[in-house]
C-alpha cells in the first residue's frame, strides 16, 4: 500500500511543502489586505486593468436589452408612453402643491436662522450589470475618479438609498448596497422619531433592527428615514418600511425586519448625491489640553506612562 | 508546432472566459447558483494538463481572480491552491474515473472550496451566509460533464486538424 501510493503520487511538484507556503503566503496577503491601506495601490493600479473585463461582462445583458427594445411593439412603447405621461401628470401636480409647501418652509427656516438647506446636488450614473459576488451586495457603475466620484457618496435611486460608494477606479466605482451583510445605516422611525440603526441582512429585500428596546412603539408599516447622524447619508431620505417585529433571542430586545424602500434589483440608473452633508455628532476632539510642553515638566510625564509611550513613537 | 500555439491559445481563452462567466449578470433568483467557473477550468486543467498547472498557477490565477472580483486578496488564491493541490494529489485516480464519477468527485471538491471560503470569510469577521450558498456546488457538479466534454471535443479537434 505505502510503495502503490508512493508510485501513484509522488509526481509532479506538489509536495505538501509548497502548498503550506503558498497557503501561509495567501493568508499573509489577506491579513495585509484586511488590516487595511498596505495593498491599496497595487489594487488600484490592478483594477484600472480589470475596468474593461467589467464592461465585456456586461455586454451580454446590454445587448439583450437593446434586443428587447428593438423588437418591442409599437403598441406596447405608446402604452408605457401613455403611462409614464400619466405619472408625470401626477408628480407635477404634487410638486405643485409642494410648492407652497417649500415656499412656507423656506420662510419659516428664515425665520429660524437655519443654516442647512436641502438643494440637491447629484449626478446620474448608469450601472454596469455585472456580479462581482452573489453573496456580497456590490453594484459597478459607469462613473469613476475621472467624473468626480469619491469613496463615501451615498447612492441613491427614485425611491430610496441605495447604498454607498466604496471603492472608486478610474472610470467605474464599486458601490455597497445597504442589505449587503456589512453594511449598516442610521436611521428614524418617521412616525415616532425612534433613532436606530438597520442592518445589511444578506437577502436583497430585508433589512434587519436588530436592538430596538422593548418598549419602542415600532409597527409593521412605519417608514424608515436615514436620520442624518454619522454625517455619512444626509437626513430625511427613505430607506424602508417596517414588515415585522418579534422579541430577539434574548429577549431583551425587539427586533424589525424591514423591505429596502429604493428597487435594489431593478434600478438601472442611479443618482449620486455629490453635497455631503456636514458631519452632525460630537465636534472633533481637541488636541492640545493643559499647558504646553516646556512647562509641563517630567514629573506627570513618567505618571502616565501610556502618554509617555505615544510621545516617542 | 502550431498544434501547442491552438492548445495555448485554448488553455488562456478558457481561463479568461472563465472570469467572464464568473462576472456574467444572472437573474437575481438564481445567482446563488452560479457555480464557481473559475474553480472548474481550474480543475480541468489540473487533471489533463498538470505540466501547466502548479500550485504557483493556481496562487496567481486566485490573485488575479481576487482582483477581478474585487475582493479581500488573497481570498481566492487560497482557494485555488486548496482545489489544485487535491486535484494534483488524487490526479492518477481522477483522469480514469468515467464522468459521472468525476462529477461526483467535483461536487466532493467544491462542497470543500464551499467550507475554506466560510472559514476565510468567518475569520474575517462576516455573518454566516444563507442556506443557498451550498447550492452552487450541486450546479457546479451538474456543469462538470458537459465543460469535460466539450473541453475534450475541441482538444481531439485540434489534434485530429493537425
Amino acid at each position: 500500500m505505502r510503495s502503490d501510493t508512493a508510485t501513484l503520487f509522488a509526481e509532479g511538484p506538489v509536495g505538501t511543502l509548497r502548498l503550506i507556503v503558498y497557503l501561509g503566503l495567501a493568508v499573509a496577503l489577506m491579513v495585509f489586505d484586511h488590516r487595511g491601506g498596505h495593498l491599496e495601490t497595487l489594487r488600484r493600479g490592478a483594477s484600472a486593468l480589470v475596468e474593461p473585463l467589467y464592461r465585456l461582462a456586461a455586454l451580454p445583458a446590454d445587448l439583450a436589452r437593446a434586443t428587447r427594445t428593438a423588437v418591442t411593439t409599437q403598441e406596447s412603447l405608446a402604452g408605457e408612453n401613455r403611462q409614464l405621461r400619466e405619472q408625470l401628470l401626477l408628480a407635477q401636480a404634487r410638486l405643485n402643491r409642494l410648492d407652497t409647501l417649500v415656499a412656507q418652509n423656506a420662510r419659516l427656516k428664515a425665520l429660524l436662522d437655519a443654516q442647512k438647506n436641502l438643494g440637491l446636488s447629484v449626478q446620474f450614473a448608469h450601472l454596469v450589470d455585472v456580479d462581482l459576488d452573489p453573496f456580497r451586495h456590490r453594484i459597478v457603475l459607469d462613473l469613476g475618479a475621472g467624473a468626480g466620484v469619491v469613496v463615501g457618496q451615498p447612492v441613491i435611486d427614485a425611491h430610496g438609498i441605495m447604498g454607498q460608494i466604496v471603492e472608486v477606479l478610474p472610470n467605474s466605482a464599486i458601490a455597497m448596497l445597504i442589505t449587503d451583510p456589512t453594511h449598516a445605516i442610521p436611521v428614524v422611525v418617521e412616525r415616532t422619531g425612534l433613532r436606530t440603526i438597520a442592518y445589511g441582512s444578506g437577502a436583497i429585500d430585508r433589512l434587519e433592527l436588530p436592538n430596538i428596546p422593548l418598549s419602542a412603539d415600532v409597527k409593521p408599516g412605519d417608514r424608515l428615514l436615514t436620520s442624518g447622524l454619522g454625517g455619512r447619508f444626509p437626513a430625511g431620505f427613505p430607506v424602508g418600511e417596517v414588515t415585522g417585529v418579534h422579541a430577539d433571542a434574548t429577549g431583551m430586545f425587539a427586533a424589525a425586519t424591514a423591505r429596502p424602500a429604493a428597487a435594489l434589483d431593478r434600478s438601472g440608473e442611479v443618482l449620486l448625491l455629490k453635497d455631503q452633508p456636514p458631519p452632525y455628532g460630537p465636534p472633533e476632539p481637541v488636541d492640545e489640553m493643559g499647558p504646553p510642553a516646556d512647562l509641563a515638566g517630567a514629573a506627570p510625564r513618567s505618571a502616565l506612562p501610556g502618554a509617555a509611550a505615544d510621545a516617542t513613537p | 508546432m502550431n498544434r501547442a500555439r491552438a492548445l495555448d491559445w485554448l488553455f488562456a481563452g478558457s481561463l479568461a472566459v472563465a472570469f467572464l462567466l464568473q462576472l456574467l449578470p444572472l437573474p437575481a433568483p438564481l445567482l446563488a447558483l452560479k457555480p464557481y467557473w473559475v474553480g472548474l477550468v481550474l480543475v480541468y486543467w489540473a487533471i489533463e494538463a498538470p505540466e501547466r498547472i502548479g500550485l504557483g498557477f493556481a496562487f496567481l490565477y486566485g490573485i488575479a481572480s481576487d482582483v477581478v472580483a474585487g475582493e479581500l486578496l488573497g481570498e481566492q488564491a487560497l482557494r485555488l491552491v486548496v482545489l489544485a493541490f487535491i486535484v494534483l494529489r488524487f490526479r492518477a485516480r481522477l483522469r480514469f474515473f468515467p464522468v459521472w464519477q468525476q462529477a461526483l468527485a467535483v461536487l466532493a471538491l467544491l462542497l470543500n472550496d464551499r467550507v475554506v471560503m466560510l472559514m476565510v470569510r468567518g475569520f474575517a469577521g462576516e455573518a454566516m451566509p444563507p442556506p443557498t450558498f451550498w447550492l452552487a456546488p450541486l450546479v457546479g457538479m451538474l456543469a462538470w460533464p458537459f465543460l469535460y466534454l466539450l473541453f475534450d471535443d475541441v482538444r481531439a479537434r485540434l489534434r485530429a486538424g493537425e
